[in-house]
C-alpha cells in the first residue's frame, strides 16, 4: 500500500501551493537570467562573479534552489507512488519504491546542501 | 455487414480473455450500441454486460466503445463505428468479472468514503430547509450524476490510485455536498480531504469531461473544492 | 438435495427501488438487521428514470392547497376503484414524507421563496374539481425519480443497511402455516444459491412493463415479485389495470414526462390541431392519462396520425422558448435530441402512448401486509409476507394511476411497511422454521432451468410473449382478440416453462437469469389476460369495445386473480374514510 509518510507535507493543499508557488520562482529565475545574458552578449568572469556576490542575487538563487528542490521532491515522489507500486509491478515494488523515495531525497537534499555552499562557501 | 468485435472472458472457461468478432447486419438503421449487444445476446446467450434503462439515466451500461467509455444504451453507432468496425471492450482499470461487466466495489468504496449523505445535526423543520434558487443551482451539473464510473475508469489518477485517490465521480459528489447550502459538515468533509491523494491526485488531465454521458464537469467540482481547502485551512 | 447456506435477518426487503430502500431506511434506523435483496445496483433501479415529480398537498405553490382536494382528485383518477382508505392516508401522510426526502438531502427545484417548486400535472384540481388546474407536483427540474433514488440510496448509506446488491430472488420460501419466511435468492456474481431468512419479507419488486412490447419500462421491469407471489399461490389484484402513459417516443419507448404538457406543452395531430380541446375540454392536455391516450389513438386510427404511417401525434414545446425548456426539462431534451433525433426547442416530439405502469399488483392493507381472500371472500392477512410501490395493489391508483402519485405512493407505502413492521419485530414476531422440503419447494424453478436440455431461448419466447400482450392486451381491448390472446398465451405456457439454458456456468450468468424472468414475466401477463377479459366493463385504463360503459352495478369493486384455479374473483373497494364522508363514484369527465 502506497503511503504518505514520505511525501513533501501530510498536507495536499500545501504540497500543491508549494508545486505552484516553486514553479513561479523558478520561471522568473530563469527569465531573469535569460534576460541579464541577452543584454549582456560579452560577459565577462568578473561581471558574473560580481552579480553572483550580490547578497540579493544569493538570496534569489538559494530560493530557486529550493523551489527545485521541493517541486522535485514533490513531482518524482507522485511518479513514484503512481507507477512503482503493487499494482503495476507486484509486491516487490513497495521495498523498490521506499529504496527510491529515500535516495530521491537523499539526492535532493545533498544538492541544496552543495548549492548552499557553492553560494556562501564554507 | 459491420463487424463488432467484443471482449469476451468467462472465467470458468477462459485461461485469458480475448476479443471475439461478430458479423453484425444494422439494416442501414443508426442503432444504439446497447440495441447491437442486445440483438448479439439472442444469437450468443453467454454474451454478458449489464443494463437497465437503456436511456441514458441508470448508469448499468458504462463500456468502452472504440476506445472511449460512454454507456452503450445512448452511443449511435454513427459515433461508435470506426471504419466499418465497432470494438467493445469493459470500462479500464478495474477487475472484469466476465465480458463486459466489471467488478466497480472500488469505484463504490471511494463515493462512500465521501460521506455522499446530507449531513445537518440541527432540528429539522416542520416544513422543507429553504434555499433559494440560486442557492439550489449550485447543486446543478453536480447531482446528476448517475455513477455509471466512466469518468472514473478513464482517469489514469484513478488507474494507478484506485483504493486512495477518489476519482472525478466521487469527487463531484464531494463537492454537491460541499456546495449545498443545507450541509453543515463543510469543515467536516474539507478535513477528510486535504491529503496528498484523496484530491490532490487530479493532474486535470480532463478524460473524466470529455467522456461524461451526461456532460458534467468534475474537474471543475475538483478546482472548487481546491479552492475551498486553500481558503479554510484544516 | 444438497442443503443451501442460510443467511438470517429481522427483515429483507426484496427491491432496491424508491419503496424498497424507503422501507429498508426505516428498519436500519431503528436498528433492526435489514437486507435489501437487489438485482441491480440500487441506483439503476427504475424509479431512476421518473422524470416530473412527486404530487403532494405541501402547499408551495398555492399556500391554501389542501391534502383532500388531492386525495378527491385520486379518487376521481382511480375511477373509483381506489381504495379510499389508503388513498386517504398517503395523501395526509404525504407532506410528512416528501419534507423527510428533503431533509434527506433531496435537490427539488426551488420557488423565489425557498421552498419546493411544484408543476402542473394532469387530474389535479383545486376544490375537489371546482377550482382548476392545480400544481402539486414537487419536483427536482424533470430528474425527480434520479434524484429521489439517489438520496434514499445515501440515506440507507449513511444508517448502514446490508445491501445484497446484484442478487436475484428466486422464490418465496413458505412453512408450513403457510407463512412467508424468506426467499432463496441466487447471487448473480458467483452463481451461489442462499435461503434469506427473515422474520418479514417485504416485496419491492416494483412493475413489469416488459410484457409489453412497447413499455418505457426499463428492461429490469420484469414483474418479479408478482410472478413469485404467484407461483407461491398468492393472489395479485386488478392486474388488468395497465396504464399508458400518453407520451412515449414514438420507435424508442423512452418516457417523456407529463410535465411537460403541465409547463405548457400540448399535444397536435397531424393537421396541427391541438386535438386535446375537443376531448376534454376542461383539462385539455392535462386529462387523466388514460383519456389523453385514448383520445390520442382514436386520433391515429382516424387517419390523423402524424408521420409517413401516420401511426404517432406531436407533443409540441417550442412555444415554451428555450431558457425556459433549458431550466424546467433539461432531459427531456436530451432524450429527445438522443432518441427522437428532434430538438424540442425547434420541433416536436413524435410520441406514441406506451406501456407505462401496473396499478394492479399484490394486495395490501394500508401496512404493508400481503392480503389473500378466505373461501368467504374475507381478506386474510399472509404472516410475514409484505409488499409495497408498484408491486403491490394497496390500492392508491385503482384503474388509472394520477402522474406524480407513484412516487408518493413508494415513499408514503415503503415508509408505512417499514413502521409496521419496526412495531412488529419490537413486540416479537415468531414464525415456524421452514424446512428443508419447503427450500426445496422454492428452488424447484431454477432446478429445472438448470437441468434443461433442450427448448427454446429465452428471448425469442420473451419476444413472442411481448407481441402477444401488445396485440390483444393493449389500449383498446375486445373479448373475442381477448380469448384469443388467452388461448395463444396458453399454447405459451409449456414452452416457457421448459426454456433452455444453454450456458450453465455460475459466474455472472445474465443468461439464467433471463430465464427466471421470463416465468415472471408470464405469469404477470396472463394474471393480466385472464383479469382483462373477465372485467367485462371499460374503467379507467381497461377500455373495451364490446363493454364501452362503466358498469359500476357489477364491476365497482376490485378483481382477484386466483393462481391455483386461473379465474378472476371480486373484492370490495374499500369506502372508509377516517376524516370526512366518502367519494361517492360520479361521472368522471375532465
Amino acid at each position: 500500500m502506497v503511503g504518505i509518510a514520505s511525501s513533501f507535507s501530510q498536507s495536499g493543499v500545501i504540497n500543491w501551493l508549494v508545486q505552484r508557488v516553486s514553479a513561479l520562482v523558478m520561471t522568473a529565475y530563469i527569465v531573469f537570467i535569460t534576460v541579464y545574458l541577452l543584454a549582456n552578449p560579452n560577459i565577462s568572469y568578473a561581471q558574473w562573479s560580481e552579480l553572483n556576490s550580490l547578497l540579493s542575487m544569493r538570496l534569489f538563487s538559494l530560493l530557486t534552489m529550493a523551489s527545485i528542490a521541493s517541486h522535485a521532491w514533490i513531482g518524482i515522489w507522485c511518479v513514484l507512488t503512481d507507477y512503482v507500486t503493487e499494482r503495476l509491478l507486484g509486491p516487490k515494488a513497495d521495498i523498490i519504491r521506499k529504496v527510491l523515495q529515500v535516495c530521491m531525497i537523499a539526492v535532493i537534499l545533498i544538492y541544496l546542501v552543495w548549492a548552499i555552499d557553492i553560494l556562501w562557501g564554507f | 455487414m459491420l463487424n463488432v468485435s467484443i471482449y469476451r472472458y468467462n472465467p470458468e472457461v477462459d485461461n485469458e480473455p480475448y476479443m471475439q468478432d461478430f458479423q453484425f447486419d444494422t439494416q442501414g438503421k443508426d442503432l444504439m450500441v446497447l440495441d447491437v449487444l442486445e440483438k448479439l445476446k439472442i444469437e450468443d446467450p453467454s454474451l454478458v454486460f449489464r443494463r437497465s434503462c437503456r436511456e441514458g439515466v441508470c448508469g448499468s451500461d458504462g463500456v468502452n466503445i472504440s476506445g472511449k467509455n460512454g454507456l452503450a444504451c445512448i452511443t449511435p453507432l454513427s459515433e461508435a463505428v470506426k471504419g466499418n468496425s465497432l470494438i467493445i471492450r469493459p470500462l479500464p482499470g478495474l477487475p472484469v468479472i466476465r465480458d463486459l461487466v466489471i467488478d466497480m466495489s472500488q469505484f463504490y468504496a471511494q463515493y462512500e468514503k465521501i460521506q455522499p449523505y446530507m449531513i445537518n445535526n440541527s432540528p429539522a423543520p416542520a416544513i422543507e430547509r429553504l434555499q433559494t434558487p440560486e442557492e439550489r443551482a449550485k447543486l446543478d451539473g453536480l447531482y446528476e450524476c448517475i455513477l455509471c464510473a466512466c469518468c472514473s475508469t478513464a482517469c489514469p489518477s484513478f488507474w494507478w490510485n484506485p483504493e486512495k485517490f477518489i476519482g472525478p465521480s466521487g469527487l463531484l459528489q464531494a463537492y454537491r455536498f460541499l456546495a449545498d447550502s443545507r450541509d453543515t459538515a463543510t469543515a467536516e468533509r474539507l478535513s477528510k480531504l486535504d491529503d496528498p491523494f484523496s484530491v490532490f491526485r487530479c493532474h486535470g488531465i480532463m478524460n473524466c469531461v470529455q467522456v461524461c454521458p451526461k456532460g458534467l464537469n468534475p474537474t471543475k467540482a475538483i478546482g472548487h473544492i481546491r479552492n475551498m481547502l486553500m481558503r479554510n485551512p484544516t | 438435495m444438497a442443503s443451501l447456506r442460510t443467511m438470517s435477518f429481522d427483515a429483507v426487503i426484496v427491491g432496491g427501488g424508491g419503496s424498497g430502500m424507503r422501507a429498508a431506511l426505516q428498519l436500519a434506523q431503528s436498528g433492526y438487521k435489514t437486507a435489501v435483496i437487489t438485482k441491480v445496483f440500487p441506483t439503476r433501479s427504475h424509479t431512476v428514470s421518473a422524470q416530473g415529480g412527486i404530487t403532494c398537498a405541501i402547499a408551495s405553490d398555492d399556500p391554501d392547497d389542501r391534502w383532500q382536494w388531492h386525495m378527491y382528485d385520486t379518487v376521481k383518477g382511480s375511477d373509483y376503484i381506489g381504495d379510499q382508505e389508503a388513498i386517504e392516508y398517503m395523501c395526509q401522510t404525504g407532506p410528512e414524507a416528501v419534507f423527510e426526502l428533503e431533509h434527506m438531502g433531496l435537490p427539488f427545484s426551488r420557488t423565489e421563496e425557498g421552498r419546493i417548486y411544484q408543476r402542473p400535472f394532469g387530474g389535479q384540481s383545486k376544490d375537489y374539481g371546482a377550482g382548476g388546474q392545480a400544481a402539486r407536483t414537487c419536483a427536482a427540474a424533470d430528474r425527480t425519480g434520479h434524484a429521489l433514488l439517489h438520496t434514499l440510496y445515501q440515506g440507507n448509506l449513511k444508517n448502514k443497511t446490508v445491501f445484497l446488491n446484484e442478487w436475484f430472488a428466486v422464490d418465496i420460501v413458505k412453512n408450513s402455516d403457510n407463512a412467508v419466511v424468506g426467499v432463496v435468492a441466487i447471487n448473480i456474481e458467483t452463481g451461489e444459491c442462499v435461503y434469506v431468512k427473515s422474520k418479514a419479507t417485504v416485496f419491492a419488486t416494483g412493475g413489469a412493463g416488459r410484457i409489453y412490447a412497447s413499455t418505457t419500462n426499463a428492461h429490469i421491469c420484469t414483474g418479479d415479485g408478482v410472478g413469485m407471489a404467484i407461483r407461491a399461490g398468492f393472489p395479485v389484484q386488478d392486474i388488468e389495470m395497465w396504464q399508458f402513459h400518453p407520451t412515449g417516443i414514438h420507435g424508442a419507448g423512452t418516457l417523456v414526462t407529463e410535465g411537460c404538457r403541465g409547463e405548457g406543452g400540448y399535444l397536435i395531430n397531424k393537421d396541427g390541431e391541438r386535438f386535446m380541446e375537443r376531448y376534454a375540454p376542461n383539462a385539455k392536455d392535462l386529462a387523466g392519462r388514460d383519456v389523453v391516450a385514448r383520445s390520442m389513438v382514436l386520433e391515429i386510427l382516424e387517419g390523423r396520425g402524424c408521420g409517413p404511417d401516420g401511426d404517432h401525434v406531436f407533443l409540441k414545446l417550442d412555444h415554451l422558448g428555450e431558457e425556459a425548456l433549458n431550466a424546467k426539462l433539461p432531459g427531456i431534451l436530451e432524450l429527445s435530441r438522443t432518441f427522437a433525433h428532434a430538438d424540442p426547442v425547434k420541433e416536436p416530439i413524435p410520441v406514441v402512448p406506451t406501456c407505462h405502469y401496473m396499478m394492479g399488483g399484490i394486495p395490501t392493507n394500508v401496512n404493508g401486509q400481503a392480503l389473500t381472500i378466505d373461501r368467504e371472500g374475507n381478506d386474510q392477512v399472509i404472516e410475514g409476507f409484505y409488499a409495497c410501490g408498484e408491486a403491490a395493489c394497496v390500492s392508491v391508483h385503482g384503474a388509472n394511476r394520477l402522474g406524480g402519485n407513484s412516487l408518493l405512493d413508494l415513499v408514503v407505502f415503503g415508509r408505512a411497511s417499514g413502521i409496521f413492521i419496526e412495531n412488529e419485530l419490537s413486540k416479537g414476531i415468531d414464525l415456524k422454521d421452514a424446512t428443508q422440503e419447503d427450500i426445496d419447494r422454492a428452488m424447484a424453478g431454477l432446478n429445472r432451468i438448470n437441468a434443461s436440455t433442450e427448448g427454446e431461448n429465452a428471448a425469442v419466447l420473451r419476444a413472442e410473449l411481448q407481441t402477444i400482450m401488445q396485440n390483444f392486451f393493449g389500449v383498446f381491448r375486445r373479448g373475442d382478440y381477448m380469448q384469443k390472446g388467452v388461448k395463444k398465451l396458453d399454447e405459451l405456457r409449456p414452452r416457457i416453462e421448459n426454456v433452455y439454458l444453454d450456458d450453465k456456468s455460475n459466474s455472472f450468468n445474465t443468461a439464467r437469469i433471463e430465464a427466471l424472468e421470463l416465468q415472471n414475466l408470464f405469469e404477470t401477463a396472463y394474471a393480466t389476460a385472464i383479469a382483462a377479459e373477465g372485467r367485462t366493463e371499460s374503467r379507467g385504463a381497461h377500455a373495451r369495445e364490446d363493454f364501452q360503459e362503466r358498469d359500476d352495478e357489477n364491476w365497482l369493486c376490485h378483481s382477484i386473480y386466483f393462481p391455483g384455479s386461473k379465474e378472476i374473483g371480486k373484492r370490495a373497494v374499500n369506502f372508509t374514510l377516517k376524516t370526512r364522508e366518502p367519494f361517492e363514484p360520479k361521472i368522471r369527465t375532465y
